[in-house]
């Protein structure tokens, strides 16, 4: 028996530059990089210093309030440099990479909670999961009540999983056996409800079937659906590549953080996926395949809730896409006049085409300047949660915990939001704001 | 059109910061950005955002009141030579002449308009450093259209100062305000100049040099009890006296099929308002004890401001509620209490403009009480649970 959800409100946008089905292998790069910003609620404490030599799965730094939760390097090679930025905050861990990966073996045991616990833990894969509330690394003494693996992306130009992991469905079912101890609960498994694919065969969870427009993707709609969080709750998500590595983990003893990536974007000559190392610096290796004499933006991760690697070159860690977009600083003439300025995808219909769903190259204009909240039906147009996403975010910005937790804070995550951001007439910054707001209750409430 | 950028970009550094007029920033921003989308991009969020900006969605506006703006014009000229012209003369006029004649009347309105509401705005966004919004492109043009054509200059600037700078910025600008500022501008005008607001020489150019004129709106006289000489379709179409843009339900609809279709005006509030308006009209029409209340509702309809207010006015998305539930209720009374203060409030026979006032005053409540059910949902889920 499977559960179904259909979403109505939301949209996907018609991006060009969808990745090919086709993987090719990335020759291995000089550096990697492990950066404590992507993982939210934690304050880094090194273990090495430059020159250190690390094996892959070697620890390289930990969560100052929970010692228990490290992080390790995900390639064997030396610890180049620690990039710090303002007030010496952490931002990246460099490791020069050998020319061959040597693995840390790890002895593992999934007889019990307790030593799926510890290997987690030990080989660094812990702080991938993610918790609700608050979309930040959990900690490890909860156990959750449910665990969710997101499998369908509805993003623009995300991943299609079951394309990328198909190779590694094994590893993918080994994962979730294992996964199967951590929570009381359910281990679900949220996929689309019009594709098949093998993760509809998988064994051991409940399956989600997924229907409609985005966000229908996002968890937290299968959260809502199924196991609405309240205040204390705690549940778990775990992104799919995270689930393979456990089962490798499990499997072979090793941390071997090897995916097939996607690679987006229309400034790409060719976008496909690309097998590589989470981490992996991309400057070395992207020029070549981004088209000449563009002005680009490197993400890592999707057009919406991604960061901007245009500068540092590393890829998040805990991506599993690249989007490559031109940049759209360019002043047009009239460029705000309806029908005849620039046409996108939105919920007004104000251009000749909004009837249509022809792929277009989206840059990344602001198309406009910030304003205040004017136009605030089109904010409830994309989030199909039961919430009020207005007065939400009006909560959060005033910094209202109360009222913050009453409307709903607890069920969402900033990723929830993203098309907030994408179709706000006033240019709202939605994403950013839901992410002080969770940060104030996570302060405030815990 | 490189060289107008060349030239803008090469005046910029004095508008930048440490530059010659720095604080004059906001007013070389407004002057840019109205020429240039700017070359802004997405520095958090989303890295890709949707084509629609304010300006855009504001001039959707603009445009979907050009229809009744250009009728109002033509109306305010054929209600002169039709009325205040010697009789024997209006039959040669045609259709150009009148027209002119109107925009003669009602160009320097809008002039009035904009130069007094965006200097304000200018004033404001400098002094306080922030970008001058788009919202009164709007605001300017609707405020001469629900004004009489005679209504002195001086007034009409009065008015508007008074209701950007009470109506909207003492709140903090666009998007901020409590309640609809072009009808701030009209209800001032009203209580504090009523003789220039009503009556039966006010809503014809010239009426005031004639004696024997009806100039009065098919409200003023309804609400006498008197006869009126105008048809079901003078009211559709909108050729009889009235405020200038509110007369023609016909330009009206084409205006608002226009706000509806792109979604930029909410339907739930225009459909809940319409039905709100009927169920009045017939409940006033079952009762009839008066000539207003035997007024047919459907002509009730076309009269007076409510196509309009419920059109332009009701549908502000800042001061109108801001839930979908809130929209329902919101828009369902404004239809009741047009009518009802239209109908049973003598001294005053048009309802609309108090109507939608009050609502924008009571819409935060009705949003308060919506999303507090959405906030006890979840609070009685957290105790079950517990």
């Amino acid at each position: 028996m499977s559960i179904e959800i259909k979403v109505k409100r939301g949209m996907n946008i018609p991006m060009k530059g969808k990745p090919q089905t086709s993987v090719e292998v990335l020759p291995r790069s000089k550096y990697y990089a492990v950066k404590p910003g992507d993982f939210i609620g934690i304050n880094p404490r090194l273990f090495v210093q430059p020159g250190d030599k690390v094996k892959a799965g070697d620890a390289l730094f930990y969560s100052k309030y929970q010692p228990d939760v490290i992080f390790t390097s995900p390639v064997s090679g030396t610890v180049k440099e620690i990039v710090r930025g303002k007030r010496r905050v952490i931002l990246r861990v460099i490791i020069e990479a050998d020319s061959n990966d040597e693995y840390k073996t790890f002895r593992t045991d999934d007889s019990s909670r307790d030593s799926v616990m510890k290997a987690l833990l030990a080989s660094g894969l812990f702080p991938y999961i993610k918790q609700r509330p608050y979309d930040i690394v959990p900690s490890p003494e909860d156990i959750p009540s449910a665990i969710y693996i997101p499998s369908y992306d509805t993003a623009p130009l995300a991943p299609d999983y079951s394309f990328a992991m198909h190779d590694y469905r094994k590893e993918f079912q080994r994962g979730v056996d294992v996964i199967n101890k951590l929570t009381s609960g359910k281990v679900y498994l949220t996929v689309d409800g019009n594709g098949k694919s093998f993760f509809h065969e998988t064994e051991n969870v409940e399956l989600i079937k997924v229907y409609g427009p985005h966000p229908a993707g996002n968890v937290s709609l299968s959260i809502a659906k199924t196991h609405p969080v309240n205040k204390g709750d705690r549940l778990w998500v775990i992104p799919p590549w995270i689930v393979v590595f456990i089962g490798r983990l499990f499997e072979k003893g090793i941390v071997d953080m090897h995916k097939n990536v996607a690679f987006a974007g229309d400034m790409l000559e060719n976008p496909q996926y690309y097998k590589l190392i989470s981490g992996a610096y991309l400057n070395d290796i992207m020029p070549a395949k981004i088209k000449k004499g563009k002005n680009v933006r490197i993400i890592s991760g999707n057009p919406l809730t991604g960061t901007n690697i245009t500068s540092d070159g590393f890829m998040n860690t805990a991506d599993s896409s690249v989007t490559v977009l031109e940049e759209g600083n360019k002043a047009r003439f009239f460029g705000w006049m309806p029908f005849f300025g620039t046409s996108r995808k939105t919920v007004y219909r104000v251009d000749f085409d909004w009837f249509s769903n022809k792929e277009k190259s989206y840059d990344t204009s602001l198309h406009g300047e910030e304003r205040p909240f004017v136009m605030t039906e089109e904010v409830e147009e994309v989030v199909p949660l039961d919430i009020y996403p207005v007065h939400l975010l009006k909560a959060c910005l005033t910094g209202d915990v109360d009222k913050m937790e009453q409307l709903g804070i607890m069920e969402v995550a900033p990723e929830d939001f993203a098309l907030v951001d994408y179709i706000s007439s006033s240019k709202i910054n939605a994403q950013n704001i839901i992410r002080d707001g969770l940060n104030v209750m996570m302060i405030e409430v815990g | 059109m490189k060289g107008l950028h060349k030239l803008l970009k090469k005046y910029e550094h004095h508008f930048l910061e440490g530059g010659k007029y720095e604080k004059m920033a906001p007013a070389y921003r407004a002057f840019y950005t109205f020429l240039y989308t700017p070359e802004l991009v997405t520095e958090k969020g989303a890295h890709i955002r949707s084509a629609v900006d304010l300006k855009r969605i504001m001039f959707i506006v603009v445009l979907a009141l050009i229809p009744a703006t250009i009728f109002g014009m033509w109306n305010v000229g054929h209600q002169y030579y039709l009325q205040a012209v010697p009789a024997g003369i209006e039959s040669s006029v045609g259709f150009w002449k009148e027209l002119l004649f109107g925009a003669k009347k009602v160009l320097p309105l809008i002039i009035v308009s904009y130069v007094v509401g965006l200097g304000i705005e200018f004033y404001f966004a400098i002094r306080r450093g922030h970008e001058v919004n788009e919202g009164y492109l709007v605001t300017g043009l609707l405020i001469p259209l629900i004004m009489p054509v005679t209504i002195p200059l001086w007034i009409l600037a009065v008015s508007v100062a008074f209701a950007v700078i009470f109506g909207k910025e003492v709140f903090g600008g666009t998007g901020m305000n409590i309640v609809n500022p072009a009808l701030t501008a009209r209800a001032f005008a009203f209580f504090a100049y009523p003789a220039t607001m009503s009556g039966n020489k006010v809503w014809v150019a010239g009426a005031a040099q004639h004696d024997a004129i009806s100039g009065e709106t098919i409200l003023g006289l309804l609400a006498q009890g008197r006869e009126f000489p105008w048809t079901a379709k003078d009211m559709f179409l909108g050729t009889m006296p009235g405020s200038i843009g509110e007369t023609s339900v016909l330009m009206i609809l084409i205006g608002l099929a226009l706000l509806l279709f792109t979604k930029v005006a909410s339907w739930r509030i225009v459909l809940s308002g319409l039905v709100g308006g009927i169920l009045m009209g017939l409940i006033f029409n079952a009762w009839g004890a008066n000539s207003l209340m035997q007024f047919p509702w459907w002509q009730h309809l076309m009269i007076g401001g409510f196509a309009f207010g419920l059109a332009f006015m009701a549908t502000d998305p800042v001061t109108a509620a801001q839930t979908k539930t809130g929209k329902w209720i919101y828009g369902f009374l404004i239809g009741v209490f047009a009518l009802l203060i239209r109908v049973l409030n003598p001294a005053y026979p048009e309802g609309v403009m108090l109507a939608i006032l009050l609502m924008n005053v009571v819409a935060p409540t009705i949003d308060y009480y919506v999303v507090e059910a959405n906030a006890k949902r979840r609070m009685k889920r957290l105790k079950l649970k517990n």
